[in-house]
C-alpha cells in the first residue's frame, strides 16, 4: 500500500519553530510519521535531539501527547504506557522514539525486554550515527571512518553495529527501515505499522548536518545518496520475509546503484578516511545489499 | 474486619497490593522480596486480581513501567531490595519529580560489595534524598497496613512512598496478621484519579526541559521554573503531616489499629534512657527495655515509623526528658555516622536545644543478628560512658568480630 503525496492528511502536528538545527532531517520524518499515526498517539522519548525538537516548558511545537523519560528507559516507558492504558480502558497508539545512542547503546536492554514480551507498541530508532545532543560523540551506530568529538584524531575504527539484525532476532510483528529523505516511504511504513498489533520496530535514518559536516541545504540529498548507494536500504520484514520498498525496490529492479564515494565525499566527518577504508566501506555495503537482494528474491 | 491469618511480610505486602486493587504491577526478582511478585502473579493468573502484570527485564524498567503507567492514571505497584533499589536510583528521582503516587515495598537488604542477601537498611537509607516518603515497619501487620495507607497518602500528596521492612526478619518470618476485607479497603481507598487527563485534543509534553526562570505560557500565564517545581515537592513534604494523620485516623476508625503517632513508643514517658530505632529493631528493643527495667534502669523505645518526611518536632519532643539516647542503626553514612543519629541531633538543635548524651551504634549490617541482650549490653556500656562524661566522636560498631 502506498499513498500519493496529494492524498496525505493535511493536518500538521508539528508547528513551525522547532529548536532543531537548520537542515535537520529529524523534523522532516517526524512530520510524516505523525500524519500517518494521527492524534491518538502518545510518544515517549529519552534525552536526545527529539527532546530539543519538542521544545522547552511551557511551550511545545508538537501537537500530540508526549512523555519524557530517562536515557535507558524508552521501551520500558512504552511498556508502562501500554499497560497503564489497558488497565484503565484508554486506547492510544504508543510510540517510543529514541536516537541511536538511546537504542543501540543504552536503551538496548529495555527494548530487548519489551520486544521479547511482545509489547504492543511502535519503537522508532532515529539514527544520526552519533550522540548528537551531547555534542557529536561516537556511538555504536557511528560508521567506521567517521570522525566524532571522541574519535577526532583517529576516526572510528570499528564498523557500525548491525542493530537491525539484533531486532530481527526478536521476531517483531513488523520491522522496517526508512529514511527522512523519502517522506512517502516514511508515511507508508508508519501507516502500516499503526494497524499491526505487537512490537513494531522501525529504523529511521536521519542525516544530521551539524554532526556529519555538510551544508544544511543538502540534507535531503545526503539521505538520497545514502539510499542510492545502498548504504541505507529501504525495506520491511514481516514473518521473516524481506520486501524492498520505494527507491531500493526500483534499484533492485534496474540494477543501478551508485558507488559510496559521492556520499562519503560530501561529509566532513569522513575527510580522514583512507582509500583502504573507503574500499572496505564499499565492500561491506555491497555485501549488505546483496544479502538483502537475495532475501527479497532478486 | 477480615480474618487473622499467619503470614510472612512478603505475603502481607502482596495481599495489601491486591486489597488496594493495584492496576499495573512490575515484577522482577531479587531476594528477599521475590515472593511478592510470585504471589501477585498467582493472584493475577487465578483471576483474584485484575491487573496488568509486566514481567520486566530489570528494576530500572520496573520503576519505569510504574512511572509511565501511573502517569496515565493507573494505580501501580512494584517491590524490590538492595541492588535492585540501587539500580532504580535514577528512576526514583524521576518518579518523585514527576509527582507520581507509586507505592513500593522494599525488603531491606545489605548492598554489595561484598555480596550479602541478608538484612540491613543501607539500601533505603541511601535513597533518602530521592524525594520519596519512607515508612518503616516493625512487624507484618504494619507491612499490610502501611502499604494500604501508603496509597491513601501518596495519592493525596502526589509523592511516591517506600514501605520499608527488614529482609528475612519480616519478609520471611510468619506472624499473625489481621487482614481487611475487600469491601473495607474499597471504602477506605477510592479508585485513583489523576488530576488531569491524557486528551488528544489538548496534547501536552510531560516532564520536558524546564529552565531556570519562570516563563509565560502562550496565554501569558507565568509557569514555574525548575526550582519552582522542586520547591513545590519540598513544600508538599513540609505540609504532609495533616494528610498523613487524617489518613491514619480514618484507618484507625476502620481497623482499631492506630498509626496516627508517627513514632512507636514503648515505656517512653518516664524513660531516662531511650532507644531510638527503626524497623524490626524497635520490636527487638522492647525486650531489652523489659530486661533493663527489671534491673532498675528506666529505659524505653522510640521507633520511627516515618523517616521521610522526617518527624523532627515530634521526635525532639518525644525524647526531651531522656538523659541518654541510644541511636541504634543498620546503616551508615560512610565518613560520618548513622543518618538517623545526624537527623536526631539536628532535630534537637532546632526544636529545643537539648543536649542529652547521644550514643550512635551501628549494628546488624549484612544480617548480623541483633539480640535483645546485645541491645541491653549497648545500653549498659553507653550508660557507663555517659557517666564518665564521654562525648562520642565516631559511631560504635557493635558485634562485627573482626
Ligand atoms: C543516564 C544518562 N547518561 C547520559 C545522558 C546524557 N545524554 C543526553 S542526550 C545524549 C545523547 C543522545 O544521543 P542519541 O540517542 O544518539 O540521540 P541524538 O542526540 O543523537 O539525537 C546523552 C548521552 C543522559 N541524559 N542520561
Ligand atoms: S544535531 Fe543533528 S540531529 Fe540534532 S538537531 Fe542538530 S541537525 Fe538535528
Ligand atoms: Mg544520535
Amino acid at each position: 500500500m502506498s499513498t500519493a503525496i496529494l492524498d496525505l492528511p493535511e493536518k500538521e502536528y508539528i508547528m513551525p519553530g522547532t529548536r532543531t538545527c537548520a537542515g535537520c532531517g529529524l523534523p522532516i520524518a517526524y512530520r510524516f510519521m505523525l500524519k500517518a499515526l494521527g492524534p491518538n498517539t502518545i510518544m515517549t522519548h529519552p534525552a536526545c535531539c527529539l527532546t530539543i525538537l519538542h521544545g522547552m516548558y511551557p511551550k511545545t511545537p508538537v501537537g500530540i501527547n508526549a512523555v519524557n523519560n530517562t536515557f535507558a528507559s524508552t521501551a520500558a516507558s512504552a511498556a508502562g504506557l501500554a499497560a497503564g492504558f489497558k488497565a484503565t480502558g484508554q486506547d492510544f497508539t504508543v510510540l517510543a522514539m529514541a536516537g541511536d545512542g538511546g537504542t543501540f547503546d543504552m536503551g538496548i536492554q529495555a527494548l530487548s525486554g519489551a520486544a521479547e514480551r511482545e509489547t504492543d507498541f511502535i519503537y522508532v530508532c532515529y539514527d544520526n550515527e552519533a550522540y548528537m545532543n551531547t555534542g557529536v560523540q561516537r556511538s555504536s551506530a557511528t560508521p567506521a571512518g567517521a570522525m566524532t568529538t571522541t574519535t577526532s584524531v583517529v576516526p572510528k575504527e570499528q564498523s557500525k553495529k548491525d542493530f537491525i539484525q539484533i531486532m530481527e532476532a526478536h521476531h517483531p510483528a513488523y520491522l522496517a527501515t526508512t529514511c527522512s529523505s523519502y517522506p512517502g516511504d516514511v508515511y507508508n511504513k508508519f501507516a502500516k505499522a499503526r494497524n499491526i498489533k505487537g512490537t513494531r520496530f522501525i529504523h529511521l535514518a536521519i542525516p544530521c548536518p551539524t554532526g556529519w559536516g555538510f551544508h544544511t541545504r543538502d540534507t535531503v540529498k545526503i539521505g538520497r545518496l545514502a539510499v542510492e548507494s545502498a548504504i541505507i536500504v529501504l525495506y520491511e520484514v514481516e514473518k521473516g520475509e524481506v520486501r524492498l520498498t520505494g527507491k531500493s525496490l526500483s534499484m533492485a529492479k534496474s540494477g543501478r546503484r551508485k558507488p559510496v564515494d559521492e556520499y562519503l565525499n560530501m561529509q566532513g566527518r569522513f575527510r580522514k578516511m583512507t582509500s583502504a577504508q573507503v574500499e572496505e566501506f564499499q565492500k561491506q555495503t555491497d555485501k549488505h545489499w546483496e544479502e538483502l537482494l537475495r532475501r527479497a528474491g532478486f | 474486619m477480615g480474618q487473622t491469618l499467619i503470614m510472612t511480610g512478603t505475603q502481607a505486602a502482596a495481599l495489601a497490593a491486591r486489597l488496594s486493587r493495584v492496576q499495573v504491577i512490575a515484577a522482577y526478582p531479587i531476594t528477599p522480596q521475590s515472593k511478592i511478585p510470585e504471589v501477585l502473579s498467582e493472584y493475577v493468573e487465578s483471576g483474584q486480581l485484575k491487573a496488568e502484570l509486566v514481567r520486566v527485564e530489570s528494576e530500572h524498567s520496573a520503576m519505569t513501567v510504574c512511572i509511565s503507567a501511573s502517569m496515565v492514571g493507573a494505580r501501580v505497584f512494584t517491590a524490590t531490595a538492595a541492588n535492585g533499589l540501587a539500580y532504580m536510583h535514577e528512576q526514583l528521582h524521576w518518579a518523585a519529580g514527576a509527582r507520581l503516587p507509586i507505592v513500593m515495598p522494599v525488603t531491606n537488604r545489605g548492598l554489595g560489595a561484598p555480596w550479602t542477601i541478608l538484612n540491613d537498611m543501607q539500601d533505603t537509607i541511601a535513597q533518602r534524598d530521592t524525594g520519596w516518603m519512607q515508612f518503616y515497619c516493625m512487624n507484618n501487620q504494619e507491612v499490610l497496613d502501611q502499604t494500604i495507607l501508603g496509597y491513601k497518602i501518596a495519592e493525596q500528596l502526589l509523592i511516591p512512598v517506600m514501605i520499608c521492612f527488614d529482609g528475612f526478619r519480616l519478609s520471611h518470618t510468619v506472624m499473625p496478621v489481621e487482614t481487611l476485607t475487600e469491601k473495607e479497603v474499597d471504602g477506605f481507598l477510592p479508585p485513583y484519579k489523576t488530576p488531569y487527563k491524557i486528551d488528544p485534543q489538548n496534547p501536552v509534553n510531560m516532564n520536558p526541559v524546564v529552565l531556570t526562570d519562570p516563563i509565560p505560557d502562550p496565554h501569558g500565564e507565568l509557569c514555574p521554573s525548575y526550582m519552582g517545581f522542586r520547591h513545590r515537592l519540598q513544600e508538599t513534604f513540609e505540609n504532609a503531616w495533616p494528610t498523613i494523620q487524617a489518613a491514619t485516623r480514618e484507618f484507625t476508625q476502620l481497623t482499631g489499629r492506630s498509626y496516627e503517632d508517627c513514632l512507636y513508643r514503648y515505656q517512653a514517658d518516664d524513660a531516662e534512657m531511650l532507644f531510638v530505632t527503626m524497623g524490626s529493631l524497635s520490636s527487638e528493643a522492647t525486650e531489652a527495655v523489659d530486661a533493663l527495667r527489671a534491673g532498675g534502669t528506666r529505659a524505653g523505645v522510640i521507633g520511627l515509623r516515618v523517616f521521610r518526611p522526617f518527624p523532627a518536632a515530634t521526635l525532639a519532643q518525644a525524647v526531651s526528658r531522656a538523659k541518654i539516647l541510644l541511636v541504634v542503626e543498620k546503616a551508615i553514612s560512610y565518613g560520618y555516622e548513622g543518618a538517623l543519629n545526624t537527623e536526631l541531633k539536628a532535630a534537637l538543635f532546632h526544636e529545643n536545644g537539648n543536649r542529652p548524651a547521644i550514643f550512635n551504634t551501628i549494628v546488624g549490617l549484612g544480617g548480623k543478628d541483633v539480640k535483645p541482650k546485645d541491645l541491653e549490653q549497648i545500653a549498659r556500656e553507653s550508660a557507663q560512658e555517659a557517666s564518665k562524661g564521654t562525648v562520642q566522636t565516631h559511631p560504635r560498631w557493635f558485634g562485627y568480630g573482626i
